[in-house]
């Protein structure tokens, strides 16, 4: 391993010549190579975020759609046209496929993650800089099989985003003969890319840190990517030969989900949830990771038990290998298996719930600042608790029996994916846009689009758990078909859920308008505007090709705030003692 | 394109490279490992799939065995010669894997022909299904690793980037460590 010192005059001569070969690439580097062939982590970050907040936009919309339909079944929705029953399931799946494989995934763990990895390691990019690229055209690819797999013949798979078998895997019961395969192919490359990409993450959090940096002295956030990297790799490999196995079912006939011929479509489902349930804490940690770290900054305290969190993301981890079968309460398991899937499952809150005390536990007695990425962070423990408490229902097969695919269901696992891939996002971009673009964004607008957010959030989803206790199903295309369930009362809930998400959305396009007006006219962003301890900080607001004017040593922990000694009340990780 | 600091560094004191290709198998682990889980799991819900795996053909089997572990003996030398700074003889015994891998192929292609042939295809039923798909992503990984592997021997004939004939090498035993599973579990328990 290269000293300091000697990595230093390195750095020096790199930097140099890096300088050269950017002042002279400034009139050649052409706009593709700069933008998109870029082999730079920041820029890879970023198009992998504006390529999960685009096809956010689009799930977004395709939601609107269905909750128009939901409240005003049959009627003409407005920049859609009528929902016919077809058209109703791929939005659905389609919702629930991008939110999570390509809005979630892509912002939280793929463009944080190569963001922020190699600036708060003190390094000056990815170990593997192609390899990363190479991640990002393949997610690229995988966006545009499931965009183009709503336009073949026979429309876009309709057999929700878990894609059960058979209905998955025959075309005389799904009706969409190529929409399926696209469908199964999309979700196949995308898992493809974040392997790549996660592989390139965890070996540059092993090797690649700045010197001095020790294991408890990487950032809470970075830990939890790498967690969740490292989650990701362990539990979707089944799904990988899961999926092709679909594939193969649907395209050349083989018999894995036919029980005719010896095989089984319950396997399906091990396969999916196996992936599935691990899958929930791969998008939930970044997000825990994003909160910590604004949490901390905000509270002008050092964090509460940094240690406690980290072991806890590693028992979360492990444990959630083993709590996949209570999404299968009523497929037929055996009882006595439900049973320890029950205990399993109830157990795993007490990591998640500890995790959230800790956060309060920063803040008690701190300095807070009521910044707007602070407010995103408290937001995010406030909803995700409601999340957190309404699953203990369901996780006992008891009253999951009776919840089972009800709206009960999905307004439980929309509190906790809406403040992860929404709240959380947002308090990520809103935190570390000084860095990423040199500008500060408009704290009144910022706000504004606070309040509006989280209000319209709730009144979304607090109706949906009454329409779900009241008998609604997910997978109903017009209640109007079922007279116990189209009297006016529940369609009041109804309606209520969906002006709220027309609120909801709304709300968004002041994020938008303050998002790129901010750009040209924000306040130019100092190095670290917030007064943080990481290393990112260290660089220049926005960081140029290489990061750092001089790669950073790492001296103690991340979250040296308020320290007695100090006149400052931050004490950055590069700063010698 | 230069290589960045990141790349050169080494907190583990494990070389990056090194480290990432054992990430690769322990990701490449998981996707075998759920395949075969699941076919175990079946042919113990289902007796008749011995029935089926006697129509497999055991000598063929055990040659492809024979030949993939000769090869990774071949890796194992190319490994020794590299280490040595010989790029040029690891290069040759490079070659000699990649033979060997060709050989393997060559016995897999001839086996399902005959197989195919007989009405044992891959949607005949589940074992069938199983069967084919089971080996047949092992042999994509076959090919995939002789391909590489005379991209590094190309380089390691002039000398060039040595360390990689040992991370390709342990990717081949990989390969190699696969088909040992699949061989009995598809082969011989009847």
């Amino acid at each position: 391993m290269a000293t300091p010192a000697q990595e230093h005059s390195h750095a020096h001569d790199d930097h140099a010549h890096g300088h050269g070969a950017h002042d002279h690439g400034h009139h050649e580097m052409s706009f593709w190579s700069k933008y998109v062939f870029s082999t730079d982590h920041k820029i890879i970050g970023m198009q992998y975020m504006f390529t999960g907040l685009a096809m956010g936009i689009i799930g977004a919309f395709f939601s609107y759609v269905f909750r128009m339909q939901m409240a005003y079944p049959g009627h003409h929705v407005p920049l859609f046209g009528v929902v016919s029953p077809a058209e109703y399931n791929s939005l659905i799946t389609n919702h629930g496929t991008i939110m999570i494989f390509w809005l979630a995934m892509p912002v939280l763990i793929a463009a944080f993650g190569n963001f922020l990895i190699p600036l708060m390691l003190g390094c000056d990019d990815m170990v593997f800089p192609r390899l990363n690229r190479l991640s990002y055209q393949i997610f690229l690819l995988s966006a545009i099989v499931l965009i183009a797999s709503w336009f073949v013949p026979g429309g876009g798979f309709g057999g929700a985003w878990t894609a059960y078998p058979p209905l998955s895997a025959k075309s005389q019961y799904n009706l969409t003969p190529m929409g399926s395969s696209l469908w199964v192919i999309a979700v196949a490359l995308e898992f493809i890319a974040f392997l790549i990409g996660g592989i390139n993450f965890v070996t540059t959090a092993m090797n690649s840190r700045a010197p001095g940096m020790r294991m408890f002295d990487i950032p809470m956030v970075v830990w939890m990517i790498v967690i969740a990297s490292i989650l990701f790799m362990a539990s979707v490999g089944p799904l990988i030969a899961g999926a092709f196995m679909l594939l193969f079912d649907q395209l050349i006939g083989t018999g894995f989900y036919d029980p005719v011929r010896g095989g089984d479509p319950i396997l399906w489902q091990h396969l999916f949830w196996f992936f599935g349930h691990p899958e929930v804490y791969v998008v939930l940690l970044p997000a825990v990771g994003i909160v910590a770290e604004i949490i901390t900054v905000f509270s002008r305290k050092k964090m509460f038990a940094y240690k406690t969190v980290l072991y806890t993301a590693f028992g979360t981890g492990i444990l959630s290998f083993f709590v996949w079968a209570h999404h299968q309460f009523i497929a037929g398991i055996d009882p006595r298996m439900a049973n320890v899937f029950t205990a399993t499952t109830v157990l795993i809150s007490i990591p998640i719930a500890e995790m959230m005390f800790v956060f309060v536990a920063t803040l008690y007695g701190g300095s807070i600042e009521l910044t707007t990425p602070m407010l995103w962070a408290l937001g995010f423990i406030a909803e995700f608790i409601i999340g957190g408490v309404t699953g203990i229902f369901l996780g006992s097969s008891g009253a999951d029996i009776y919840f089972h695919d009800t709206y009960f269901v999905l307004a439980h696992f929309h509190y906790t994916f809406v403040p992860i891939a929404v709240i959380a996002v947002f308090a990520g971009i809103t935190y570390w846009y000084p860095k990423m673009f040199g500008r500060m964004l408009n704290e009144t607008l910022g706000k504004i689009h606070y309040w509006g957010t989280i209000i319209a959030f709730n009144g979304i989803f607090i109706p949906l758990f009454l329409t779900g206790m009241g008998g609604d199903h997910r997978r109903i295309h017009n209640y109007d078909n079922f007279p116990e369930l189209a009297n006016e009362r529940m369609y009041f809930l109804r309606e209520f859920a969906t002006v709220s998400l027309v609120i909801l959305l709304f709300f968004q396009f002041i994020f938008i308008v303050n998002f790129f007006w901010s750009l040209k006219n924000g306040k130019k962003a100092t190095a670290n505007p917030w007064n943080a301890n990481t290393l990112e900080w260290v660089a220049p607001s926005p960081p140029p090709h290489g990061n750092f004017a001089e790669l950073p040593n790492c001296y103690r922990g991340p979250y040296e705030y308020s320290h007695p000694d100090r006149e400052q009340d931050f004490w950055p990780q590069n700063e010698p003692a | 394109m230069q290589k960045p600091i990141a790349t050169t560094r080494s907190a583990t004191t494990i070389p990056t490279g090194k480290l990432a290709v054992w990430w690769v198998l322990a990701s490449e682990v998981v996707i075998f490992g759920g395949l075969l889980c699941s076919y175990i799991m079946h042919r113990l819900g289902h007796p008749e799939f011995g029935d089926y795996a006697a129509h497999t053909n055991v000598w063929l089997g055990g040659t492809n065995t024979f030949v993939l572990l000769t090869s990774s003996y071949f890796a194992v030398r190319a490994h020794f010669e590299a280490e040595h700074g010989r790029g040029a003889n690891a290069a040759k015994w490079l070659y000699a894997t990649v033979g060997g891998a060709l050989m393997f192929l060559v016995i897999k292609s001839f086996e399902w022909t005959h197989e195919i042939q007989e009405g044992l295809t891959i949607t005949k039923n589940a074992f069938w299904s199983f069967y084919y798909v089971a080996a047949g992503l092992h042999g994509l990984h076959v090919i995939g690793g002789a391909v590489i592997m005379l991209v590094v021997a190309a380089d390691a004939k002039k000398n060039k980037e040595l360390q990689r004939v040992e991370l390709i090498g342990i990717y081949w035993h990989f390969v190699d460590v696969v088909w040992i599973f699949l061989f009995p579990l598809l082969y011989i328990a009847k």
